[in-house]
Formats: structure tokens, sequence, C-alpha cells
């Protein structure tokens, strides 16, 4: 292989459509769809007493409407995607609620109608009577557990979990210093800009469903459908088409929607469609961040670390759909890049009235890394050390790896870091940043963090050589966003010797690839980065073998270059591969395209059948990868700001990210992801908050209150990268999705910290928590 | 209503916002709605030249105006338009999905102040969110496209 | 977050713009719409008609009169920003303008809607309080001038009647001293407490039901404040006072 293209910073190939206004969204799709809405519940928690639907039913335009006890799935209790055997309480919603709702915008009924005004006319007259019941909001009240969530789940404890590596106890018992920390992070929304949105076609000629579907994940909608409407997977279709940005919550089985707009458009034999508007993907789309820590830690007089416990509460919402991955994964990262060498973590995932969690970019890392992190600060001030030294004594050192950290990891194994340099990171970091600026109340904030990505089981990968020498490719997975079409043309492309111009990917079509798991916990690259690497080496193994007969030259003597395949050394003697897909594919009757030359009076091959056994027609492959174990991306931020000490308006100076994500495909879309995501995670740090009230009404549920950054507030960021290849794959890739976020939030409260000397143990901050630090008030807690 | 220099009829019911209208009632799709209340500005069009917010608008008050949406910004086939130019140059989009929101907004922008300074910049796209992107790339991609328009 | 349903008419003239709003029950006038129109979405706002007055001709002036700067009903608040009467004549009002949402909202919206509409945290009513303005209100029976101390009345209230329209506001030049500061949590937001200067008076807005004039020398005095997730009734008054400061620092 030569790489000519990996590695260099080759512009999107996805640009054009979008640019025009061509690129295609759900909610683009029409087709003569009905248009639906979702009755939701209004309280938190309610017994549904009853529902009189006749009204909406008797409005002109009401084509349907449907409450559970229309639906033969309406008893089912949707599926607990990761069962875990510590999940011994897991509770899923219902498709439509009947009996009992947990959240304020569960759902209820489900309005089919000629246009979504009719449907929102026909959904303010469906009534519903609910007998209000008492209602738990934060993680403390649901572990204090006065009321109860689920009447059989004791305590409201879904899940708990306790792991130990070393002997916490003995180890904090015999420290010279001990210290304990509070942190508490509330919830945050991940409001990809892009709402959902699911389109539904059913052919009773064809019986064959297809279902548009702006989801992260759609091979496994397409499995849970045909288990769900008894349909082979082949006569179900599934597609995300473009999708406007994810980050995580759109990744579900199921949201009611992804079975209700089926279900219609078969029951009513018209295509259905249903968008969801802005108000209801705050209360009605999976959110997450809400977790307390108790942290303990030992040191020693140089700051050393002895001995770390962290007892969390995670707030899982009113159902536990995603399991309690984003609990095990928070478990795992606490101790990110330094030795640890007694460690205890446990947690209880418990039930409040709110919105059920899943991972949302960054997935209970931002926690775990501003834990440790404000932590060491913490060690810092105590022993008289400045930040980055207090780094630098714990840091695992670049010899170290593999690393063994000991505790459980999301998929199944325990955690082990592949590769990094740590102490590179926070050299390089430091020199960005620079000296201090000159002035009153400015911060530095520092964070370094590691990040498991690429997890399996696995993702696979179709590439084909078309006889006009053009190459198509196609993956299971979609994009939101992420470039996947440019980095993955990139890997073929150095594969098989041609153009990153002459290779077209398609994912997230069941129909161009019918297998794989999804976009999520920063694996597209690791997963089907390295499947298309496999596919197209695959590929070019078969180009060789075919021109290796052609040329009669040893296969191990030809290279792919140009277009062509061609022996070393003598770069005139070659064939194209478009010629070779021709040969690949013996034809009886030619059809254009240069095929009579595959035909059978023309040129043999070789002796023997026309495929010999075991070979298949076509320049094309399908290949897997099915990474051993997580690669451990890794980087370090660092800030400085300045607040108003009157307003406490917050000000980034400067804003610094090193980054190592193993080997770059492409540092153009890196950069983009960490942009991206570092812009994400200051909104987490200073402007977004899910602010619920103690009915459980969230009170911010519009971009008017809840506040995204605009341009105004995200500052420029100077990236750097360092490699560290992982070994564990063939390209020595790492995820890099998720890393800008992580450790914003540590460091920007790090910063602020410095800046206005008041002890910063919670995320989000705003300008009034600032001022109520500041001036602390008797009574207060 | 003429919509990218093509006459069109409004809608029959008044209640018809002028997003959905582009978008499902002529197939406009390219303008995006995202929030529905004036925030996000992914529905951004030009009203007579001037950006304005189509979530915000009923169609029928476009009659007799003039709506330029981003499918007009570049004829099929032909060459990008310098502000879509700029915005691929810099990666100015991930997603694409608040995309035409900004280009609209910085055409409008570029017609007031063709060499707009980085405040003008700043005000410009002050008023439209992108989850993606983290705005860096899309105001170095502003800046770019007034160079380029300016050739 | 669709609108409901709405009888919508258009009047070509004023007078039938008034002849609707005196005799139709439940109507509201659609002026830029950057306020109405998401309270429609959000089904917030049920009106059983909407008067539309963006056909209305020549009620979309900017000009000098009385010594200030008169802004009629259609004059968009982004054409009221690039108004060299009103830079020239009142510039207090300019610079306020720049803080009122975004350019895209602004290129709607209306300087007399955004007064009419009376949202507590706006930054226009509170400029009009502080320089002692007025507005004109009209309907079938007659014109009349409400001052802006009479004008505000209580969240989103003012003294207008359901048949009057709001044709035009009066800002006196802003001579002397002047200066308009807030503290919002984004650029363009909201504001959760501003100060508006002119000369020696002072208008805070976002800490009362309506905007207030206040003492400069102790701004706080008997407001009450109410507390919401930005800010609760103490920082609002800790940021009276330093927002006040400012004011007349500037
Ligand atoms: C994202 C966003 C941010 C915003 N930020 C701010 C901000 O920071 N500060 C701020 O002040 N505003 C802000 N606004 C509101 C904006 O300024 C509105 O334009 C303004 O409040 C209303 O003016 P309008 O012309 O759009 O009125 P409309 O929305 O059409 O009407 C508003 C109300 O006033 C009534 N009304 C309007 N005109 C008349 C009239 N002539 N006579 C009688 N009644 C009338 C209507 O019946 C309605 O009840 C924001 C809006 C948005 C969407
Ligand atoms: S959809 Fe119009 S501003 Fe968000
Ligand atoms: S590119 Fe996705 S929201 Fe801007």
């Amino acid at each position: 292989m030569t790489t000519k293209w990996f590695g260099e910073r080759v512009q999107r190939v996805e640009d054009d459509r979008l640019l025009r206004g061509h690129g295609r969204f759900t909610d683009d799709i029409d087709d003569g769809a009905l248009e639906s809405c979702l009755v939701r519940s209004p309280y938190a928690h309610a017994r549904i007493t009853s529902i009189d639907v006749a009204a909406a039913r008797a409005l002109p335009g009401v084509v349907a409407v449907y409450v559970a006890a229309d639906l033969p799935f309406g008893n089912i209790d949707l599926p607990i995607l990761i069962p875990h055997p510590n999940l011994t309480h897991g509770r899923t919603q219902r498709c439509l609620a009947s009996e009992v709702v947990r959240y304020a915008g569960e759902a209820v009924a489900f309005v089919v109608a000629e246009s979504r005004n009719i449907a929102e006319d026909a959904a303010d007259v469906v009534r519903v009577d609910y007998e209000p019941l008492p209602v738990v909001i934060t993680p403390e009240a649901g572990a204090a557990a006065k009321h109860l969530v689920h009447d059989d789940v004791p305590g409201n404890v879904a899940a708990q979990m306790l792991q130990e590596v070393g002997d916490v106890d003995r180890a904090m018992a015999a420290a010279p210093h001990r210290k304990k920390l509070h942190f508490r992070f509330e919830r945050g929304a991940a409001c990809p800009m892009e709402g959902r949105a699911v389109w539904a076609r059913w052919s009773e000629s064809e019986r064959k469903l297809t279902v548009y579907d702006s989801t992260q994940s759609p091979t496994s909608i397409r499995g849970g459908l045909s288990v769900l409407f008894g349909l082979p997977e082949s006569n179900v279709e599934v597609i995300a088409p473009d999708v406007g940005g994810g980050f995580g919550p759109k990744i579900m089985l199921f949201y009611p929607d992804e079975l209700l707009v089926p279900f219609a458009a078969m029951q009513l034999g018209r295509p259905v469609k249903w968008t969801e508007d802005r108000q209801e993907h705050f209360t009605a789309v999976n959110q997450e961040r809400g977790q307390v820590h108790e942290v303990e830690v030992g040191f020693d007089e140089m700051g050393r670390l002895l001995a770390l416990s962290d007892d969390f509460i995670h707030d899982a919402g009113a159902y536990t759909p995603y399991g309690i991955i984003l609990p095990i994964i928070t478990a795992a990262q606490v101790p990110g890049p330094y030795r640890v060498p007694n460690y205890r973590v446990q947690f209880r995932a418990v039930y409040t009235n709110a919105t059920p969690t899943s991972p949302y970019r960054g997935a209970g890392r931002p926690h775990a890394c501003f834990a440790m992190e404000r932590t060491l600060d913490s060690i810092a001030k105590e022993v008289g050390i400045d930040r980055a030294e207090i780094r630098r004594r714990n840091f695992i050192q670049p010899d170290q790896f593999p690393y063994h950290l000991g505790v459980a990891w999301q998929d199944g194994n325990s955690v082990v870091y592949d590769s990094g340099n740590y102490p590179a990171l926070l050299e390089k970091a430091l020199a960005m940043l620079g000296p201090r600026p000159a002035g009153d109340h400015i911060g530095m904030g520092l964070g370094v963090y590691v990040e498991g990505t690429g997890v399996g089981p696995y993702e696979g990968a179709h590439v084909q050589v078309l006889v006009s020498g053009k190459v198509v490719a196609a993956t299971g997975i979609p994009s939101q966003g992420q470039a996947h079409a440019t980095v993955f043309a990139q890997v073929v492309a150095d594969e098989l010797g041609v153009e990153v111009a002459d290779v077209e990917v398609t994912g997230g079509d069941t129909r161009r690839f019918p297998w794989g798991v999804g976009t999520f916990a920063s694996r597209g690259a690791v997963t089907a980065g390295n499947a298309m690497a496999v596919s197209a080496r695959m590929v070019a193994d078969k180009a060789k073998l075919i021109a290796g007969e052609q040329l009669e030259v040893d296969p191990a003597d030809l290279e792919l270059v140009g277009g062509r395949v061609r022996v070393k050394g003598s770069p005139d003697r070659g064939i194209s591969l478009a010629a070779i897909a021709v040969l690949a594919n013996p034809v009886r009757y030619a059809f254009g395209g240069g095929t009579e030359a595959a035909t059978q009076f023309a040129s043999k091959r070789r002796p023997g059948p026309p495929l010999a056994d075991g070979e298949q027609p076509g320049l094309e492959a399908i290949g897997y990868y099915s990474p051993p174990g997580s690669t451990w991306a890794s980087g370090c931020h660092a800030a400085y700001v300045r607040v108003d000490p009157m307003t406490f308006r917050l000000e980034v100076l400067k804003y610094v990210v090193v980054h190592d994500c193993g080997r770059l495909i492409n540092p153009f879309v890196v950069e983009g992801q960490i942009e991206g995501g570092v812009a994400q995670g200051i909104g987490g740090a200073f402007y977004e908050r899910l602010a619920y009230d103690a009915e459980g009404q969230l009170r911010n549920a519009s971009f008017m209150e809840y506040l995204i950054p605009y341009s105004t507030e995200v500052p420029e960021i100077e990236i750097g990268h360092i490699e560290t290849p992982s070994p564990l794959n063939p390209l020595g890739v790492k995820g890099a999705g998720e890393a800008g976020v992580i450790p914003v939030g540590a460091v920007i409260g790090s910063a602020i910290e410095d800046a206005l000397g008041v002890p910063i143990t919670e995320m989000p901050l705003s300008p009034l928590k600032l001022f109520e630090l500041s001036r602390p008030q008797p009574g207060r807690v | 209503m003429k919509v990218n220099g093509s006459l069109h009829a409004p809608p029959l019911d008044p209640r018809r916002l002028l997003s959905d209208h582009l978008r499902h009632d002529l197939g406009l799709t390219g303008t995006h709605v995202g929030c529905e209340h004036g925030v996000c500005g992914c529905c951004t069009v030009l009203l007579d030249g001037e950006p304005v917010r189509s979530c915000l608008m009923l169609a029928v008050q476009a009659e007799g105006h003039e709506v330029s949406t981003v499918e007009g910004l570049a004829a099929a086939g032909a060459p990008l338009h310098p502000v879509q130019q700029a915005f691929h140059e810099c990666q100015g989009l991930q997603c694409g999905f608040c995309t035409p929101g900004f280009l609209m907004s910085v055409v409008g922008l570029l017609a007031q102040h063709p060499d707009p300074t980085p405040e003008q910049v700043e005000e410009a796209i002050a008023g439209n969110l992108c989850r993606c992107t983290g705005y860096a790339s899309i105001r170095r991609a502003v800046h770019r496209a007034a160079e380029l328009s300016g050739k | 977050m669709k609108p409901p349903r709405f009888e919508y008419h258009a009047p070509s003239t004023v007078e039938e713009a008034c002849e609707l709003l005196g005799s139709l029950e439940d109507a509201k006038v659609l002026a830029g719409g950057q306020s109405l129109i998401p309270l429609l979405n959000f089904r917030l706002a049920q009106p059983a008609h909407l008067v539309d007055i963006n056909r209305l001709p020549g009620l979309d002036a900017i000009y000098e009169r009385d010594g200030g700067v008169a802004v009629q009903a259609l004059a968009r608040q982004a054409a009221v920003e690039d108004s060299e009467v009103a830079a020239h004549v009142c510039p207090l009002l300019t610079a306020a303008v720049r803080l009122v949402a975004h350019r895209v909202i602004r290129n709607r919206g209306t300087v007399c809607g955004s007064i009419a509409h009376a949202d507590p945290a706006s930054e226009l009513p509170a400029v009009l309080l502080a320089l002692g303005g007025h507005v004109i209100g009209r309907s079938a029976r007659g014109d009349r001038i409400i001052d802006a101390g009479d004008l505000f009345k209580g969240v989103f209230e003012t003294a207008l009647a359901a048949d009057e329209l709001l044709v035009e506001a009066w800002f006196p030049a802003s001579s002397g001293a002047f200066a308009i500061v807030e503290e919002s949590r984004r650029h363009g937001d909201f504001a959760l407490a501003g100060a508006v200067r002119a000369s020696g008076r002072l208008a805070l807005f976002g800490v009362a039901p309506t905007p207030v004039l206040a003492d400069p020398a102790n701004p706080g005095r008997g407001l009450q404040p109410s507390g919401d997730l930005e800010a609760t009734p103490e920082f609002r008054l800790h940021l009276v006072r330093v927002l006040t400061e400012r004011v007349f620092a500037a």
C-alpha cells in the first residue's frame, strides 16, 4: 500500500450536495406521507385513569388515533439494549403508556392525519385523565427513595456495582494525607440541530417495509422491526439518510415513534411520517450527565496518588433502556491517565421521574475527568505545587503500555490502555498555551484525559470496483456529519491505488450493507475504517491475482497505482482496474462497458472452469473488522479565562488542545471534530443545564432558554496533534469523535476557580452560580 | 410570490409557515427547520434580499415578495456560489443541517458589507446555531467568502 | 409546534385595520411576527383572528418630529438601526436596537411591536421610558397619545386597548450623556437585567413586571425583581447596582 491519501488534509466529498441544499434528511422525504404527532404526558409521574380519543378521531383530516390497546405490541416492554448482570432491576417503557407515566414527555397516544397542523389540533383534544403521583427528580432524591418511580424497584436502585483494585482501605489509612471531595453534575441535552424523524412505507404486494430513520444505528432498527413484525430481515429496509447531527441519543431501540410510524404505515397502506419538534425533543429524547460523586483520595507529600475511592449516584431517569453503560464508563474512566495504585469505585444507578438517559457525546467521561482533574488540582494546592507538576508526578509513563487498569469496560472486557504518551501531551499543551495574560481575574485551567474508543463488536464493509473503474464502498454505520464518506474513501483509495474522487461511499443503508452496529463511542474510524481497509485489501489481492494471470506475473510482484495493477519496477506493464473488473465476472452475454472481454470466446484466463472452486464473481469483497479491545485516545486541554467579578460573565481568552487519536487519517476532519466537541463542552460547562422543577417539569424546553452557545460564546481553538499509533488495528487509528468535549468542564471549572478563588465542584456553572458561590450566605447548602 | 425567480401561488391555509410551504409544498427542502421559534436560524431565507426566519412568517405573508433559498445560490451543474465554495474550503459544515441558514445569512451580510470586519462577521452569524463545527471554521469561511466574492 | 387555527386578515388601509380590530372578537395584530409567531407555534397564543398590518401602505417612516424621532408601526428594527435620522437625533435608540436579538430577527421585528409586546426584559420599552417618549394609539374612535410613563401596565400588558393600533412611537432626542448596558446569558438574548441612562434619568429593565424609572443614587430601592432559572431576585438587585454604576461611568 502506498499511503497517498492517509494522513492528508483531504477536503470533504460530502459537501457539494449539502451546500446546494440537496441533502436528504428524513423530513425531506415526503412521497405523499401522512403526518403524525404524539400525545405526551404533561406529568412526571401519574396514573392514567382514562384516555378519550373520540373527539380527536372525529376531527376532519384525522386518519387514525392509536392508544396502547390498539397496538399488537402494546403490552410488550421495549427491549433493554445492553443487559448486564448488575442491572438487577432494569425497566423499560412501553410504546404507549396506558397505566402509569413516569416522566413528562412519555408518549400516551399517536395521531395520524393529513398534516402535522391537523395532527396537533387532534392531539390537543385527546383527553387523558391523570392522577398525579409523587415525584423524585434529582439523583439524591432518587437515592433517598422517599417515593418510588417503579413500585417494584426497592430504593429506586436499578443497579449497583462495586469494583476495587488493590486495597483502598489499607492504603487510605496509611496515606500521609487524605481529602474528601464532593462533585455534582446536572443534566444536559445533546440537541442535534436536526430533531429525530421517521418515515415509513409498506408495500403489501412485495411485503416490504421501507423505513427512513434519523438514527445512528439503522442495522439494529432493522433487526428489531423484523422481530416485531415477524418479517424476514430481507423484507425490511432501514435507511439513515443524511442525519443532522446525533451525538448519542439518536441511538435507541426503540423510541415509540420508531415502531408507531412503520406500524401505522402497514395499517393504513400509505406512507407515514413523524418529525419531532424542538419542544418535544427536550422531553422525549434521552438525556445525560446527572451524577453525584463522593471522592476520597490519599496521597503523599509529593502529591503522588496512593488511594482513590469514588462512590457515585447515577441518575438513570425513568427507565433503563440503555442498561448501565454510562456509569460503567464513568467508573472505568475516573483514573484517566494517572497511576492509581489502589482504586475503588462503586455506583448506584437510580430511577428518577425524568427523561431516560443514554450516552451523549462524552458519555459518562466528562464526569470522570472532572472528578479526577479537580481532585488533582485540589491536591496540588494542598501540597503547594503547580497544576502541571502534580500531573507530571502521577502520569502513567510511555513505557508502561499496555497498561492494565483492572476495572470493567463497556465491551465486557477489562480496561487495558493500548498506547499513549501523556507527558508529551501536557508539555506540548503548556508550550502552546504560553504565558498567562496580564490582568485581573484571569484563571488557568488544565485537563488531561483518556478515552476508550472504538468498541466492538464489529463493523463490515463492501468494496467493489465497477467496470468503469470507479469504486463503490458501503458500510452499515451512518454518518451524522463526521465525514465518513471522505475518510473511508481515503482508506479505500490508498489500498486500491485510485483517487479519492473515484470512491463513492455509502453508509447507513441496509440495502447496501445490512450488517453492523452503529455510529457511537468514537468507533467509526476504528471499526468501519479498518473494515474498509480489510475489504479493499481483499479486492486488491483479487485484482493482483487476475492481473497476474493476464500478465503472467507473480501477484507478489504487482502493485496498484493510478487505477492500474502494474508490475513493480516496470510501470508500463499493467492492466487497468476497470479491465480487471470486467475479467472478474465471466459472462455469457456481453452487456457493454467492455464486458466482451470476459465472454467465453475471448482470451481465457486459465484452464478449468471460469470460476475456480470457491472463487466469487466480481471485483468486490466483503470484509469485517472486529476489535480485540478498545483503543485509548488521549489529550490535554488548557485555557486562560477571564471572569467579570461583578457580572460573572465568562470570557475564554485562549483555548488549546493537544490530541492523540493514533494515526490521523485526515487531520482536517479530526480538527473539525475537536472544535465542535469543545464548543459542546463549553456549552455543558457554562450555559447548558436542563432545569427540572420539583414537579418534574422541564422549565427550559426551548432554544430560548436552554442555552446552546452561539458563535459569540465559542473562542478560537488551537489544536496540536501527537500520534501514538494503536497496536490493536491495522490502520493504527483510535477514535476521535467525542474527545473534544470530555475535559472541557474540568478545564473551565479549574480556570474559574483560579480566576475567582472560589471552589468549583459542580457542572454546569452560570453567572448565577458564581454569584452565589462568591457570596456565601449563612444557611445556604 | 416569487421563489428563486419563479412564480408560485401561496398556500390556501393561512397557518402554513413559510418554512413548511417551501419545504413541503414547493419541495425546496434545502431550507431546514431546527426549532420553529426563531432561535436556531436553520430556516433563514432571503426576503427581498434580506435574511429572515422563514419559521416566523406565514407563507401568505410572502405574497408579492421575492424569496430566495439555498437552492437558488448556484444553478444545477454550475460551480458553487462563492459563499458555498468558502464553506467547503474551510470545512464550515459537518452534518450540513444548519448550513443553508448560515449560507443565506452570509449572502445577506456580503450584499450589505462586501468587505466585512470581524465584528460584522460575528454579528451576521451570531443568530445561527451550529452544533457540529464549533463555529471557528464558519468564521474562517465567511472571511474566505468575502475574499472569493471580491475576486 | 404548528400554529393553531385562526382567521387571517390582511387589511390594506389603516382605517380598515382599525375597523377590523374594533369589530372582531379576540383579534391580534401581526407586525414583525418575531414574538407573536413563536407564541403561535408553541400554541401559547391562540387568537381567533390575526390582523396582519404588513400590507398597510406608508406606515414605515422614521422621521424627525418635535425634536425627537418618530418610528412608525412598520419600521423594522433593522431600518431603525441603520437610520441616519435615528443615529443623529437619538443615538441612544440606535445603540439600544443593536442589543435587540440578532440582525436577522431585526430585519422583521418592529420597534412598535416590541413596545406593544411589552416584554419586561425588552430594551426598547425601557428606552422609551428613560427618554420620556410616547406612542400614538389609533382606533376607529380616533388617535390618542399615551406617555411612556402611562403605557406599561404589567408583564406583556400595555394601556393600548384591544381595538387600538400602535401607529407610532416617539423618542425624544437623547441630548446629554446616554448609555444602555445589559447582562444577558448569550449575545442577543433577552437581558437578565439592564439599565438605560438618558442624561440624569435611569430606567431599568428585566427587574420588574414593566420597565421602571429608578433613582441613580439608589437604583434598587423598592424593586422586587422576580427570580427565574438564570437569576434570583438577589442576583438581579446586584446586577442593577453594577449596571447602574456602569451606565453612569460610560
Ligand atoms: C431569537 C429571538 C431573540 C429575541 N431577542 C430579543 C431581545 O433581546 N430583546 C427584545 O426586546 N426582543 C427580542 N426579541 C423579540 C423581537 O424584538 C420582536 O420583534 C419584538 O418583541 C416584537 O416585534 P414584532 O414586530 O415582531 O411584533 P409581533 O411579534 O408581530 O407582535 C408582538 C405583539 O405585539 C402586538 N403588536 C405588534 N405590533 C403592534 C401594533 N403596531 N399595535 C398594536 N399591537 C401590536 C402583537 O399583537 C403581539 O401581541 C427576540 C425575538 C427572537 C425570535
Ligand atoms: S427553525 Fe426557524 S429559527 Fe429555528
Ligand atoms: S454542521 Fe451540523 S449543525 Fe452545523
